[in-house]
């Protein structure tokens, strides 16, 4: 008996101690360093509010988390859209195992290059004399190039989509690929039509899938700071580039306190949407 | 932000001779020192304008030691310079960041009575006078933070102590880039960054202590307020800056801000912005894609910025005279002939004159009409002759600067407000 448990203690040794150094420790150091106070040039121990009340009384702090979740749900809206129609074609039309593959993995070949890549590739897609204006002019669409293509929330939100998309594409289609084609058949059998086999068999079915995509694509837009720069022309911010803005500035403090914010913010985001559904149930 | 490496010595293999070294350093033999100073690598870091491979491979060739050389932006190197002193050698900051870094103790101060071409550094670093007429510019000048009373002092002093932060190396004066041929008219006013006749083709550098700067010459051409010092501003002075260009920016007056060299280029050379606070290279790169490009120089005068080489206050014995050695051939001329055919100038200009032709002299210092094709260090054409330089020659240039890069007293307000500007 004993020596099971001491068995037990070192089976999981390893991974304990792994997410102690690599996960638990730095993020106490982030949450110890947030009470610090900075000069100039460097960070001296303390525990103070300072960096929390400077955080929590500027209305700044409000509009760029505000700004933050815009991105975050337009994002959301249009990754879910757009992945569920991808993973359901893949899930349901095509009949083919091979095909099903084959297909899957070209959704990822763009993924095989430099995220920053991709997104920067937008920029001169998307300018004042890029390919989009010429093109619409060409077509005599319209007479003057279209100012709002680059450096404006459109074409964040577009990076965003682009860029997370996938995201959203796998769970979905990993779920959609788990449920039993009998109960389609037996949804049609009782004379549903196809949309309400998709809205009361399908989309239940794959709540988890959209679930697990939905945390994906809300963190990595919530933490995003370089595709916000770059494809906004440093015009908006949001919370990643607050971060990165004092970081810069050697104001280490601050930034751990917005980080810190940051990652509450965050954590009651997917508490509430892990409410909606028990993921660990369903997987 | 780039890292360039370069082929290294590793540090356990100076250890390993730094036994012969010790040996060489009691027993005076240049033969021998000649054989170590090849084991010698020295690491510099600094921004990618004086950061150079052309200069490494040089000091390899010349003074026999290996000088490996890692570019950041500014505020890279502040941070590093004030939190990782034992990351370099030697920093190739700027005058203001020195402001922000010295009272970390992390850079010694150098020896003026070892360094051959003091006597000949410009007024501008020793007295604050480029000629003995002229009146000192706002901000912070390079000599107010260039000399410290001894080898351990962290005040700065405001004589010549012979105890130097800095040594300079390369300095400019700045004004706004623009593109002529889009704009079709005469640019001579700061203001005209805010003319709503360029709503949306405006942009201003999104470095908080450079742009505040940009936007005060602004401000002042207005004719909205006019600065005691525009390098120390009061809380009210930042709002009433910043507060300005947040209007002008909700506006659309700007298409976008830029951080890094190449987003300046790009934006300039796409056409996307045809006005905006550039830096000379820049405008060399947008004309070497055969794009016309200005760097206007404006009635209200420049906004200047000096850099310098620092050393690490972990630096001595061999490695630190090995320092010092460097910095000697650095103002020897090669260097400064190599960075004033970029456009930029020297801070010894005479030893540099020896290292270019009597043309490019003419055309880069003396403001002459180029006699022949102007060409820089890499063989791209800048001008053809019968052209002259913007702005003239280097007294009515470095003689009209209005400001220099700066901290302020309230830097760490200024930042707030500057990020408030960004997410407006």
């Amino acid at each position: 008996m004993r020596n099971n448990s001491v068995i037990g203690w070192l089976l999981a040794a390893p991974l304990s101690l792994v997410l102690l150094v690599f996960l638990v420790a730095p993020i106490a150091m982030i949450v110890v360093v947030s009470f610090w106070g900075a000069t100039e040039w460097s960070i001296y121990p303390a525990f103070q509010f300072d960096n929390y009340t400077f955080l929590l009384t500027s209305d700044v702090t409000y509009r760029v988390y505000l700004n933050t979740l815009k991105y975050a749900i337009i994002t959301w809206a249009f990754t879910l859209l757009i992945g569920f129609t991808v993973a359901y074609y893949l899930a349901f039309h095509i009949r083919s195992l091979t095909w099903q593959i084959a297909l899957f993995l070209l959704c990822t070949i763009p993924f095989l290059t430099s995220n920053i890549i991709r997104m920067i590739s937008w920029i001169p897609f998307l300018g004042r004399n890029g390919l989009a204006n010429q093109a619409l002019i060409s077509w005599g669409v319209i007479d003057e190039p279209l100012e709002w293509l680059l450096f404006s929330d459109f074409s964040v939100i577009l990076a965003f989509v682009h860029l997370y998309t996938l995201f959203m594409v796998v769970p979905i289609f990993n779920t959609m690929m788990r449920i039993d084609k009998s109960l389609i058949e037996a949804a049609v059998d009782a004379g549903a039509s196809g949309w309400q086999t998709l809205w009361h068999v399908i989309i239940p079915l794959t709540k988890p899938g959209i679930m697990i995509g939905t945390i994906f694509v809300v963190a990595l837009v919530m933490g995003d700071f370089i595709t916000v720069r770059f494809m906004s022309g440093s015009q908006s911010a949001n919370v990643g580039r607050m971060i990165q803005n004092d970081i810069g500035l050697l104001q280490y403090p601050s930034a751990s306190a917005t980080a810190v914010i940051l990652l509450v913010t965050v954590l009651l985001l997917i508490g509430t949407l892990l409410r909606f559904v028990d993921i660990r149930k369903e997987l | 932000m780039t890292t360039i490496s370069k082929v290294r010595y590793s540090r356990r293999s100076i250890l390993k001779t730094g036994g012969a070294a010790v040996a060489a350093a009691a027993l005076p033999a240049p033969m021998v020192w000649g054989q170590e100073t090849k084991n010698i690598t020295l690491r510099q870091f600094g921004t990618g304008v004086s950061n150079l491979n052309d200069v490494a491979m040089k000091v390899k060739e010349d003074l026999g030691f290996t000088l490996e050389m890692t570019a950041l932006d500014s505020d890279s190197v502040t941070q590093r310079a004030a939190t990782q002193p034992d990351s370099f050698d030697i920093a190739d900051i700027e005058y203001w960041i020195c402001k922000k870094v010295w009272p970390t103790g992390n850079l010694q101060a150098m020896d003026t009575s070892k360094i051959a071409n003091y006597d000949k550094i410009v007024g501008i670093f020793r007295d604050g006078k480029l000629t003995p007429e002229s009146t000192i510019a706002q901000g912070t000048a390079p000599h107010t933070v260039g000399f410290v009373e001894g080898p351990g002092g962290t005040e700065f002093v405001d004589n010549e102590s012979g105890w130097m932060t800095l040594i300079p190396t390369i300095y400019n004066a700045d004004t706004l880039g623009i593109r002529p041929d889009l704009i079709g008219r005469p640019i001579s006013n700061w203001s005209e960054l805010l003319n709503p006749e360029f709503a949306g083709k405006a942009s201003i550098l999104d470095i908080s202590s450079i742009g505040i700067m940009d936007m005060a010459m602004v401000v002042e051409s207005m004719g909205e307020y006019t600065y005691p010092d525009k390098g120390n501003m009061t809380k009210e002075e930042i709002d009433l800056t910043i507060g300005i260009f947040t209007e002008a920016k909700k506006n659309g007056q700007f298409r976008a801000f830029w951080k890094s060299f190449d987003e300046s280029v790009n934006l300039m050379a796409s056409g996307e912005v045809v006005i905006q606070s550039m830096w000379s290279p820049a405008i060399t790169a947008v004309k070497s894609q055969g794009i016309p490009c200005v760097y206007q120089p404006l009635e209200e005068g420049y906004r200047s910025w000096g850099g310098g080489i620092g050393l690490s206050s972990s630096l001595s014995g061999m490695e630190l005279d090995a320092a010092y050695e460097y910095i000697n051939w650095y103002l020897s001329g090669w260097v400064g002939g190599y960075l004033m055919r970029q456009g930029y100038y020297s801070a010894v200009p005479e030893t540099s004159k020896a290292f270019m032709s009597e043309n490019e002299w003419g055309y880069w210092f003396e403001g002459k009409e180029a006699t022949d094709v102007i060409t820089s260090p890499t063989g791209d054409t800048l001008a053809q002759a019968g052209e002259t330089r913007d702005g003239g020659s280097f007294e009515e240039r470095m003689g009209a600067v209005a400001c220099w890069n700066a901290v302020m007293d309230e830097n760490q307000y200024m930042v707030r407000k500057w990020n408030e500007f960004i997410a407006a």
